[in-house]
């Protein structure tokens, strides 16, 4: 199957449907979540709480005995959460920064994750095969309901979001501030960690522990390079997000064994590139294009400036003066002369050159105007 | 005698073992510009935190006109050290100086054009209107400074607590923002600074706290700005020239 028969398949094929479906909403909502995760400088926050959902999906098997994934993620929502509240623990209570609370939870909980799933391989049960696929997760094994659970922790999730927007907004930009105007900003705080540990859950049984965080991260950071608006940042998060899980679901359908949540990440990281260079604000490409302009312009003003000097010697400004004497400014080339006499600033006549009365007047006033704008 | 805006009783506050404040008594009459000074680790900026409930103290309790501080929130107004926030968050000036209406909004309500010309009125006070719908990362440093000046103006508040307003900035942005505080000083409002560049202290203030773990002294300018409490706050031998 090649991506344009996966196109034509998507809307009629019920299977392709389903995936699509789920990876696009789990895309949105990642990516939405993803932003505040990103402006909160938690990105590794994501990484932690995914590692930290493993051993929940190990023990609610244990217990269960079932695979349904809404048991096995429910038990990934535990731990996931467990996991997230003894970070916060460790940050508050202890002297440890929280790039060491975050490394110390993944591998403690993912550790302890490897060893269940490893126990319950050899357990004497033909039911524990599958388990590992929450490592590098599935999109195949999605079925209708997980798509619904999906869609309504989306919708409950933009709910809240649009409800509370102002509050997060300013508990991501000022925490301390918003404390002294008397909102709880333990609440908000716990609001936005829950949905975020909610949404990392509900994307193992798609992406997987191990990339998951991704999802979260990727979809924002390539947002914030094309807005310097929160709204915006968090809709085109949402949409990068959607965009990588669908064509992530078409390439990994049109070629065989492609698996699918890491095609999606790959995407979703294609869109981060894609953004850091070709943004036209913050991308390196304009940056440096900007950058090369700015040097250029510096340089033919200053061979102006020279001129000008030179010019201002002689009584009539037009006097026509020697090329030659141009050798020996060091900025001087041949083609930024070129450039002022197309900018009709000097004239050229054989081995001399003259400034024009525009050319004058521009390089007498050239940076003496107070700058007051950006002090 | 003037009314007492902000009164602390024995307020301790420890992040660790050692205390970082320690018993410290507090009165601060209605409608004083005062500047909080001492060295660096004396505990200025965690007299603030802890007044505003950001920090929680050991012990210890504080009024705000004569009712705790939770009850009297409204009439309080916070402008935290620049450098505590992260410039590049995605949204303009405007929208900083809004977010100071977003307490008197209470939870759930969006500002609406009341707020946002309450919004504009403090940029243009601060003299920053024509930056209004500038990214806050594309501002200076000065500009950034009178930019959470005016979200505290937008409070339209009774006190107000400023954490080191003058650091880093430019001398014309300096004279500006002591003009609005002294106006501000003119309506009858109390004003708080921590400050730590003593030689303008009576030029600028006409109340003073020492303060260095403990409280040294505290009170008008003109009676105790002198080498002596200078010299039991930061532990040497300070000479400071006042300027006539």
């Amino acid at each position: 199957m090649d991506i344009q028969e996966y196109f034509s398949l998507v809307f009629s094929d019920y299977t392709l449907r389903t995936i699509t479906l789920g990876t696009a909403i789990l895309g949105a909502v990642t990516g939405m979540l993803g932003s505040f995760a990103v402006l909160r400088k938690q990105s590794l926050l994501g990484d932690a709480i995914s590692h930290a959902a493993l051993p929940g999906i190990a023990i609610a098997f244990l217990i269960t005995g079932a695979k349904d994934s809404n048991t096995l993620l429910f038990g990934a929502l535990i731990s996931g959460l467990i996991g997230t509240f003894w970070i916060r623990g460790i940050i508050t209570k202890t002297h440890l920064k929280s790039d060491t609370a975050l490394g110390l939870i993944l591998s403690l909980f993912f550790g302890f994750g490897m060893l269940l799933l490893t126990f319950i391989q050899k357990q004497p049960n033909a039911n524990q095969a599958g388990l590992d696929k929450y490592l590098f997760g599935q999109a195949a094994t999605l079925v209708v309901s997980d798509v619904w659970m999906m869609a309504i922790v989306t919708g409950l999730c933009l709910l809240v979001m649009l409800t509370f927007w102002k509050e997060f907004k300013i508990l991501l930009f000022d925490a301390d501030y918003t404390k002294t105007l008397g909102f709880n900003t333990k609440f908000i705080d716990i609001l936005i960690t829950s949905f975020i540990v909610l949404a990392i859950v509900l994307g193992l049984q798609t992406v997987g522990v191990v990339l998951m965080s991704a999802m979260l991260l990727a979809p924002a950071a390539a947002a914030r390079q094309w807005t310097n608006s929160l709204s915006v940042m968090v809709f085109l998060a949402a949409i990068f997000g959607a965009f990588s899980g669908v064509l992530g679901t078409a390439i990994s359908a049109s070629q065989n064994n492609l698996s699918t949540g890491p095609v999606i990440v790959l995407v979703a990281s294609v869109f981060v590139v894609f953004s850091f260079i070709f943004s036209p604000s913050r991308g390196l490409l304009f940056k440096q294009l900007r950058f090369i302009k700015n040097r250029r312009d510096l340089q033919l003003h200053k061979t102006l400036a020279f001129m000008h000097q030179i010019a201002a010697t002689h009584e009539d400004i037009s006097h026509p003066h020697a090329i030659k004497l141009l050798n020996s400014f060091q900025g001087y080339t041949k083609s930024t002369l070129q450039k002022l006499v197309d900018k009709d600033y000097v004239q050229l006549q054989g081995n001399m050159w003259s400034l024009t009365k525009i050319g004058f007047e521009t390089a007498a006033n050239l940076y003496t105007k107070q700058t007051t704008e950006d002090e | 005698m003037k009314k007492i805006a902000v009164k602390v009783d024995d307020l301790t506050v420890a992040y660790n073992y050692k205390p970082v404040l320690w018993d410290i008594d507090l009165e601060i009459p209605e409608g004083v510009l005062m500047a909080i000074v001492g060295p660096n680790g004396a505990g200025k900026s965690t007299l603030i935190k802890a007044i505003l409930g950001i920090l929680k103290p050991i012990a210890g309790s504080v009024s705000i006109y004569g009712k705790s501080y939770e009850k009297q929130r409204q009439l309080v107004a916070y402008v935290p050290q620049k450098g505590s926030v992260d410039w590049d968050f995605p949204t303009t000036a405007l929208d900083v100086v809004k977010m100071g209406t977003y307490g008197s909004l209470g939870w759930i309500k969006r500002p609406g054009q009341k707020e946002k010309k309450a919004a504009l009125e403090a940029l243009e006070k601060v003299g920053m209107l024509a930056f209004k719908n500038r990214q806050i990362s594309q501002l200076s440093g000065g500009q950034q400074q009178r930019i959470f000046l005016a979200r505290a103006l937008v409070q339209n508040a009774s006190i107000y607590f400023m954490d080191e307003p003058f650091q880093g900035v430019d001398a014309t942005t300096e004279i500006a923002i002591i003009n609005i505080l002294k106006e501000l000083r003119k309506a009858g409002k109390t004003v708080i600074v921590v400050h730590h560049d003593l030689q303008t202290v009576p030029e600028y203030f006409d109340w003073v706290t020492f303060l260095n773990v403990k409280k040294i002294a505290t009170g008008p300018v003109k009676d105790i700005f002198n080498d002596d409490n200078l010299t039991k706050t930061y532990g040497i031998n300070y000479k400071v020239s006042i300027q006539e």
